[in-house]
């Protein structure tokens, strides 16, 4: 029998024909392609925040990945790792965008090198790698940075709409001497402002208002404020503003099944949830739900950090419970804690759940029955 | 028409995209001319080889009976055609590990009288004479385990049967073995069915396809209600054959872990083993030939035939019309569950649904970097086992843990190896796990 069957093509024998356990097919999908579809979701942010502050913002993302990427190219030829193999799945590149999504327009240029190292060193590569890390390494840089350099990492400045002169809440946000300086109109570098949420804190501390928190927050909150909320003019990290654009970044990871969609939905009702219970209990404590719910990062962290699949937990009830924990944490940082914002803090602590969240939330075999 | 319009599924598993189904669910099945050696493997059945009967020399007759099946899970084994038997030796078998096989070389002639009597007034005669003839004809399963089918029709004491489902579903890409013979011999299906429908006294007969296979489906619906057998729509949707799936679709009910399928109360048969007991009762012709898809990229023209068992998997892509560049893996059975080969000389089997070619530029072994939690595997699961988790424990050495976690459940469908974006050996790590497993459990009953 001759193995040539046509055209003179052999069959191949032996070791030339692959063994291998099936199956013998495979999705087609892969790491990058899944780090490539979180990129894409980030895109509309990213535009986002160019038009709110200015093609500085645009510099600051992609420096801040490049960092990153360095980094984990540092990194893997330090530890004698395949350098490509490890920056050519994109996840270095989605932590430095995810990175520069928590930092101010204004940041230092060397601050993106410092998170980057946080972040790809010690939240990720110390732990093993990819897949390996137990806390969000975006997260774990942008809460390092915060700590380490508080003025940095908040010095905000007004976005686009803020910037007219006859912005009626200016008080709100500005502090009287630089009131005094925009209406100079003087030449400085720059005005800083604070976000709605430190405002929340801070409210009462302002000279000339009342003491009543009711009605303080009622300027906070009013309706025409929400609506410059909800387009994003307001003073805040690079991609935390524009709801709308985070929102379609949302559907973008549902479409693209990168993420559980019960993570961001019940993070986020959890959050509008317990502030709005709190603001019709007792008004003074906080402002109403859609103040929470579009102020400071919580669209971004509902969106796109707590849905990052390493460190959220793998069935959908375990989801559900880790994102009621982000949601309860946030709420009880932002109406009780000493900083003005909780998200990432919330995340990080829940993320430190996610092995017991799985243990207890794990899936009942098809025909389970209890072993006596 | 009876048949239930809702299509029916089950929860879990996955949609594989390029089902490569088209490349031979057009051709009409053809059958496969006379070769010169057919190589009859002698352990065709799950249990134990049979024993043969013939020795090297002996002339045989086409049907006539190769070995004896030895002891009740076992199975007799025919002629494929009539000739000489030229050697009985070791081959590399469908395993991958030596097996004993008969080599038959054909006189050319193909004769050979049906060594049964066709018994056509099957529907009066003794169930215990129909159960004959299953032994007799050395019939198993033919959708894959090849378990000898007269065991699933001898209930236990105290168990009761009330359901028959035909398994028709055919979930595995690229194989269409299963369509064509509902679509072109679909009466020899239901009746098949209703013979055994008989045998295990059961009026609640269904056959469950996957609505891919519309035209098959309308096929066997001209033949169903004569025979009071229902056609169930099946969702698209891998696994849906299997059994345990197959049952939860179709009745609702659930198989419990560690029991089979007649504890819930039903027998599931594949519809080619129903063809090829219709050819056993109504023709008296023992099983010596199948029908197998012969498909990949690389065929010329794949397409299902009619092979003989014994045929080489040479001979069978040469049927195929060859093929265009050379193939890096050749599989028995769907790409999904099939076993990659070593050889092209290994034979056609009683339970090999295809014979599969796969292009070099995807037959390669992936390099994995670690698990990121994305939780595919774990909607993919059939079983609903949460597969990376095991993965884990098992590369860890952690059997004990796996063990914990339902490993023994899995039914090894590769469902979670195909979704995997990093291309982990889910199932593959399973698969070792359950195999150290049984060894402990051994070693444990030995002491």
């Amino acid at each position: 029998m001759s193995d040539v069957v046509n055209d003179n093509i052999k069959l191949p024998t032996g070791e030339k024909l692959v063994l291998s356990s099936s199956p013998h097919l495979s999705s087609g999908s892969s790491l990058r392609k899944i780090m490539g579809g979180v990129l894409l979701a980030l895109v509309p942010q990213i535009a986002a925040s160019v038009w709110l502050f200015g093609i500085k913002a645009l510099f600051i993302i992609v420096y801040t990945a490049v960092c990153c990427v360095a980094a984990e190219a540092l990194w893997c030829k330090l530890a004698d790792k395949d350098v490509w193999r490890n920056i050519s799945d994109c996840s270095a590149c989605v932590t430095g965008v995810l990175l520069a999504m928590c930092l101010p327009v204004t940041v230092p240029l060397y601050v993106p090198p410092l998170g980057a190292v946080l972040a790809i060193w010690l939240a990720k590569q110390v732990y093993g790698g990819i897949g390996n890390n137990p806390f969000n390494p975006a997260l774990v840089a942008r809460v390092g940075l915060l700590i380490a350099l508080p003025a940095a990492m908040t010095l905000w400045t007004p976005s686009r709409g803020m910037k007219q002169m006859d912005y009626p809440e200016k008080q709100l946000f500005y502090t009287a001497e630089n009131i005094q300086k925009i209406s100079n109109k003087e030449n400085v570098d720059g005005v800083s402002c604070a976000t709605p949420l430190g405002a929340m804190k801070n409210i009462e501390k302002i000279p000339g208002r009342s003491e009543d928190a009711v009605n303080n927050f009622a300027d906070l909150d009013s309706w025409e404020m929400i609506a410059r909320y909800a387009i994003g003019d307001r003073a805040g990290c690079l991609g935390e503003t524009c709801a709308p654009a985070l929102i379609l970044g949302f559907f973008i990871l549902v479409a693209l099944n990168l993420i559980n969609w019960k993570v961001p939905v019940i993070f986020v009702g959890t959050v509008a949830f317990i502030t709005g219970m709190v603001n019709i209990i007792c008004p003074g404590i906080s402002p109403n739900a859609l103040f929470h719910v579009l102020n400071g990062g919580l669209l971004l962290g509902a969106i796109f950090m707590a849905t990052d699949m390493v460190t959220s937990p793998i069935t959908g009830r375990g989801c559900a419970v880790f994102a009621c924990g982000c949601g309860i944490l946030t709420s009880v940082i932002r109406l009780w804690g000493n900083y003005p914002e909780g998200v990432s803090f919330a995340i990080l602590f829940m993320n430190a759940l996610v092995p017991l969240i799985d243990r207890w939330c794990g899936k009942r075999p098809f025909g389970y029955v209890a072993k006596r | 028409m009876k048949s239930s319009r809702n299509v029916m599924t089950f929860a879990g598993g996955i949609h594989p995209h390029g089902d490569g189904k088209s490349l031979s669910c057009y051709t009409p099945v053809q059958t496969a001319p006379l070769l010169d050696k057919y190589l009859v493997i002698l352990a065709q059945n799950a249990g134990k080889a049979p024993v043969p009967v013939v020795k090297k020399g002996d002339t045989v007759k086409k049907y006539q009976l190769l070995a004896q099946a030895d002891g009740v899970i076992s199975a007799n084994l025919h002629s494929p055609t009539s000739g000489v038997v030229s050697d009985i030796r070791e081959i590399q078998g469908t395993m991958g590990v030596p097996t004993p096989a008969i080599e038959i070389t054909s006189d050319g002639l193909d004769e050979g009288a049906s060594p049964f009597d066709p018994i056509t007034d099957w529907k009066n005669v003794d169930v215990e004479q129909l159960k004959q003839r299953v032994v007799e004809a050395g019939i198993v399963g033919m959708g894959g385990a090849s378990f000898p089918t007269h065991v699933k029709l001898s209930p236990p004491e105290g168990k009761t049967v009330d359901t028959l489902i035909l398994n028709g579903a055919e979930c595995e890409p690229y194989l269409t073995a299963d369509h064509r013979l509902m679509q072109e011999f679909p009466e020899k299906v239901i009746r098949g069915a209703a013979i055994f429908g008989r045998i295990l006294n059961i009026k609640n007969i269904f056959v469950g396809v996957e609505i891919n296979k519309l035209d098959a489906i309308a096929a066997l619906e001209h033949y169903a209600e004569e025979y009071g057998v229902k056609v169930a729509y099946l969702r698209v949707r891998y696994p849906q054959g299997s059994e345990k799936q197959l049952i939860n679709a179709i009745t609702g009910r659930t198989v419990k872990s560690g029991t089979l399928p007649m504890d819930a109360g039903c027998v599931v048969q594949n519809v080619a083993t129903c063809a090829a007991l219709d050819d056993a009762v109504t023709l008296g012709i023992p099983l010596v030939e199948r029908i197998v898809t012969v498909t990949g990229e690389v065929v010329v023209h794949p397409g299902n035939f009619k092979l003989k068992i014994g045929t080489p998997a040479l001979e069978a892509v040469r049927f195929a019309g060859g093929i265009t560049e050379e193939p890096g893996k050749l599989v028995f059975g769907g790409p999904m569950m099939g076993f990659a080969q070593r050889s092209f000389q290994v034979p056609v089997c009683k339970n090999t649904s295809g014979i599969l070619l796969i292009p070099q530029k995807q037959a390669y072994n992936f390099e994995s970097s670690g698990c990121i939690h994305c939780g595919r595997c774990v909607q993919g699961c059939p079983m609903h086992l949460v597969p990376c988790l095991l993965s884990t424990a098992i590369e860890a050495g952690r059997f004990d843990l796996a063990e914990a976690n339902h490993v023994m459940d899995c039914m090894e469908c590769g469902s979670c190896a195909y979704v995997c974006p990093d291309h982990r050996p889910l199932v593959q790590n399973v698969r070792r796990a359950k195999a150290e497993l049984r060894k402990q459990m051994n070693a444990n009953k030995e002491k």
